[in-house]
């Protein structure tokens, strides 16, 4: 991979693409490149990266919407977000612990186009669901829009929907327009400490099917500055509701030993689940992402234990982050525990030949892959868009 | 007035023979043919549109939905889905060479799973019966359309549905985990699940919202959420629209989301009055109803919040709810709001643009104006909080020209709001009513990118064809695809 291109404005970016198409030449489509690494290994001539395209091109705070750039780097979002005392709802993770730090920071459209999302996710919804207007660049070199700057919109197929998350394989992501919401003004956590997998499922799936609105619920076996495997509870609200509320969950849940954590702990602790802190991980180790319905979470860890695999659960219990040795048995097994729980996989972190020779998110059926094989056709005809990143030979 | 494509002649051909076929594949009581009991599906709730169907096949089970699309496709037959037919922008209206394939027999709840916060039922539940099967552990299912009695969950997923909680809980699309769906060529498909974010393409999203176009959905697994400790209502009524728009602004900025806010202007108000005698102030030009929920210590303190806001746009009147029976005399005005206006005026069109919020004084000032120059009276309503706006154009349908008025103001106010940076649609869908007006919102590449989407679907153009998109000719609608 010799050439970069790094257009400044979405023509460029038109352009680029338009001429890769001509020339049938395969594009590694990025952004600051801080998830490279994600998926499979794109064989690409060029880099077609959209850093260049920066700055928020609208913020309008009491319309609760706010437009960038596809390369805006997220943290100038989150920080024009703060001023206002808004907030990303989704709370997307910062995954320099798994992919380590490149010295950039990552963009609004790399998060978007790999839809990543935060505890929050499991209360208020995913980088998907705040996803409220796109416009890309397909791979025949056309600009298309979907949805727009307004907060409800069912006009036309929503092509939002499919570009969020599609690692830019259906489009180069120019601009993204996102729905936010008020930080709320605290937040405060109760402490579950030494509960199974298990048992700690059972009291997060009470607390989440609680009245309080509960935004996280995560279980780690273990967590700097506690003693064994300990649960986490969020509440985040006014202060005198975050004060009532969890004082209330407490009582119901009555577990012993249960604590609350200050406003700073708090803070602290889900910014640690958020970015995946409390996941072992050794330089040599693959690193999993799994989605299944909350109570088949503690199975999940259960049954790739034996191949030597850890990890944490979020979400209630329904996102387990898992690492371990990066080989085909580690990933068989996760494939196993998945399939058998029913739910979804993702292989985040692994050498380049591990990534290529299996599956890293589920096959789909048939019939549905020959759907997705005529979408992409549709918006890719030449096939030049991070071609192989989700799957072999597409 | 809306132009339907050409029905297929060969299909009229062989009308019996398409009966008869699809009489072998499904129970007895599942095929109506006769035009005495056809009458009732030539229609949704956009009335003024009427078609026949060539024949409604009632499946009971995704395998039956499977058998009869799998023949329609063989035969080349069109099928237009149905759930319960409440749409108000066509999206259900049948054609003449078309079978329409209700899902009303699948009304059955399959598993409900309150520890992970899912319930699976048949395409055929109604919105509220998800709600109320569930109530009882003190669970709801968030997006509550107007329509929520009788619109059922399969035609809340094609529509991507919304209703007055939205603001806080999102709509139809923020609140689906999976769907079963059977594609025309009769496979079954399961999309999701009972979990969070499959990895792969988002098909959930595509799915929803897509109107009928893409797949039949038979199964759909709905997130359920526990209800708030309590919920209580209040009314802000002033002097002008702008006013009360600077009030939802303001309301937004402090960082209360309420869990719903709905603005009537004054045309509203009184039809509402009349209808649900809630205590609506008739002297305001304006009228806010702010919802808060939470315990009621904390009910209070939002509310004493919310009135410290509103004090400061000089209201007219502020009231809080005070019990149970309030709240519900309050919503009780804006849920029959349609209702409302319907004992006014028989005939109305409910429209529903969005709007960015800073634009609604602007907006309404420019739909008074039509109003004048058309010689029609409008009533709005709207999810302030979202910029959903659902101004009601009152007409006489025994006068055509009356219609024709209607409409065209309709569609000079949906392009208003794409004007001023909105939408055609906020909830309703597109169907046949917004269909013409599509280039108004997308280019003609755009169109014929989403068209080969559907394609990829539905290569033979045989799922709800003449929706969304505006029609092409025959030859041309081949080559899109
Ligand atoms: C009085 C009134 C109030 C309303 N209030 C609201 C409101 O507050 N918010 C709102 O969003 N809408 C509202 N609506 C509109 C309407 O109720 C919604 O669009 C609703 O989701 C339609 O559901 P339905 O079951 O009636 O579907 P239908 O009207 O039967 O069909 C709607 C569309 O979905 C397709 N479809 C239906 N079922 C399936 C299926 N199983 N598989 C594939 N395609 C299918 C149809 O082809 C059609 O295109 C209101 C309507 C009325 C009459």
């Amino acid at each position: 991979m010799s050439l970069a291109l790094v257009p400044v404005d979405e023509a460029g970016v038109r352009d680029a693409v338009g001429q890769a198409a001509a020339e049938r030449v395969a594009l590694l489509v990025c952004g600051n490149g801080t998830k490279s690494g994600m998926l499979r290994p794109v064989q690409a001539a060029r880099v077609l990266s959209t850093a260049g395209l920066s700055g928020i091109s609208l913020y309008s705070p009491s319309e609760l919407i706010i437009a960038a750039q596809a390369g805006t780097p997220l943290p100038e979002i989150e920080a024009a977000l703060a001023e206002k005392g808004q907030q990303l709802t989704a709370e997307p993770p910062d995954l320099s612990r798994i992919f380590g730090a490149t010295g950039k920071p990552q963009t609004i459209g790399g998060i978007t186009a790999t839809n990543l999302s935060g505890p929050r996710r499991v209360a208020w919804g995913a980088m998907r669901d705040h996803v409220m207007g796109i416009r890309a660049v397909t791979g025949r070199g056309e600009i298309v829009h979907s949805g727009g700057r307004v907060l409800k919109n069912v006009t036309g197929l929503d092509l939002c929907k499919l570009f969020t998350g599609s690692h830019g394989t259906l489009g180069a992501i120019t601009e993204v327009t996102l729905k936010v919401l008020p930080a709320a003004e605290s937040s405060g956590t109760l402490v579950l400490p030494n509960l199974s997998p298990r048992a700690a499922v059972v009291a997060l799936s009470a607390a989440l099917g609680s009245p309080y609105g509960v935004s996280g619920a995560a279980w780690m076996p273990a967590f700097p500055g506690f003693a064994g495997s300990v649960a986490f509870v969020r509440i985040e609200d006014f202060k005198a509701s975050v004060a009532y509320r969890t004082e209330k969950l407490r009582g119901e849940l009555g577990i012993p030993g249960t604590d609350i954590l200050d406003e700073a702990a708090s803070r602290a602790v889900w910014a640690a689940v958020r970015d995946v802190q409390p996941l072992p991980l050794t330089d040599a180790d693959a690193v999993w992402r799994v989605s299944v319905r909350p109570s088949a979470g503690p199975n999940v860890l259960d049954s790739v234990a034996s191949a030597g695999l850890r990890g944490f659960l979020d979400w209630g219990g329904g996102l387990v982050w898992l690492s371990g040795p990066a080989s085909l048995e580690s990933h068989a097994c996760v494939e196993a525990a998945v399939r058998s729980a029913g739910g979804t996989w993702t292989l985040l972190r692994g050498p380049d030949a591990l990534r290529a020779a299996v599956d890293v998110v589920p096959p789909e059926v048939p019939v549905l892959a020959a759907i997705g094989r005529r979408v992409k056709a549709s918006l890719d005809p030449a096939g030049i868009l991070n071609p192989g990143r989700m799957y072999a030979g597409i | 007035m809306i132009r339907l494509p050409d029905p297929k002649r060969d299909v009229l051909a062989r009308r019996d023979a398409i009966v008869a076929g699809l009489r072998d594949l499904l129970p007895e009581a599942s095929l109506i043919s006769d035009e005495l009991r056809l009458k009732p599906y030539e229609t949704d709730g956009l009335s003024a549109y009427r078609q026949m169907p060539l024949a409604v096949a009632l499946p009971e089970t995704t395998e039956q939905v499977a058998d009869v699309l799998r023949f329609c496709h063989r035969n080349g037959v069109r099928v237009v889905p149905r759930g319960a037919g409440t749409s108000l922008s066509g999206g259900a209206l049948p054609m003449e060479d078309a079978v329409v394939v209700g899902l009303m027999k699948m009304n059955r709840i399959l598993d409900i799973d309150y520890a992970d916060r899912v319930a699976t039922v048949q395409a055929g539940v109604t919105n509220i019966g998800i709600t109320n099967a569930v109530a009882g552990n003190g669970f709801f299912y968030a997006p509550d359309p107007s329509s929520q009695l009788a619109c059922m969950i399969g035609g809340n997923v094609n529509m991507n549905s919304g209703g007055a909680h939205c603001l806080k809980y999102g709509v139809t699309a923020n609140n689906l985990l999976g769907l079963k769906i059977v594609t025309i060529e009769g496979d079954i498909l399961d999309i999701g699940g009972a979990h969070l974010d499959a990895a792969g393409y988002d098909w959930l999203g595509l799915l929803t919202g897509s109107e009928g176009m893409l797949a039949i959905v038979t199964e759909v697994n709905v997130r359920i959420l526990r209800a708030p400790e309590g919920a209580r209502a209040m009314l802000a009524a002033f002097a002008s629209n702008e006013i009360a728009g600077r009030c939802v602004d303001a309301i937004i900025a402090s960082g209360i989301i309420p869990v719903a806010l709905e603005f009537m202007d004054r045309p509203a108000i009184h039809a509402c009055e009349a209808f649900a005698h809630a205590g609506y102030p008739l002297d305001a030009e304006a009228m806010l109803i702010i919802e808060v929920e939470g315990s009621v210590s904390e009910q209070d303190d939002l509310l004493d919040r919310l009135k410290a806001i509103c004090q400061r746009f000089d209201p007219i009147s502020l009231k809080v709810s005070q019990s149970p029976e309030e709240s519900a005399a309050i919503w009780k005005g804006r849920k029959g709001a349609f209702g409302a206006v319907g004992r006014i005026s028989p005939d109305y069109l409910c429209m529903d643009g969005t709007i960015p919020t800073s634009r609604l004084p602007e907006v309404l000032r420019r739909i008074g104006e039509m109003s004048d120059s058309y010689g029609l009276k409008v009533a709005n309503i709207f999810h302030a909080g979202d910029g959903n706006l659902h101004p009601l154009i009152m007409f006489d349908a025994n006068d055509p020209a009356s219609f024709h008025k209607a409409e065209a103001f309709g569609a000079d106010i949906l392009r208003l709001c794409v004007d001023v940076g909105g939408c055609l649609t906020g909830e309703h869908g597109v169907g046949v009513e917004k269909r013409d007006l599509m280039p108004y919102q997308f280019a003609e590449h755009e169109l014929a990118q989403q068209r080969a989407i559907k394609s990829a679907f539905d290569p033979d153009w045989l799922l709800n064809p003449s929706k969304v998109f505006p029609l092409l000719d025959a030859p041309a609608m081949a080559q899109a695809a």
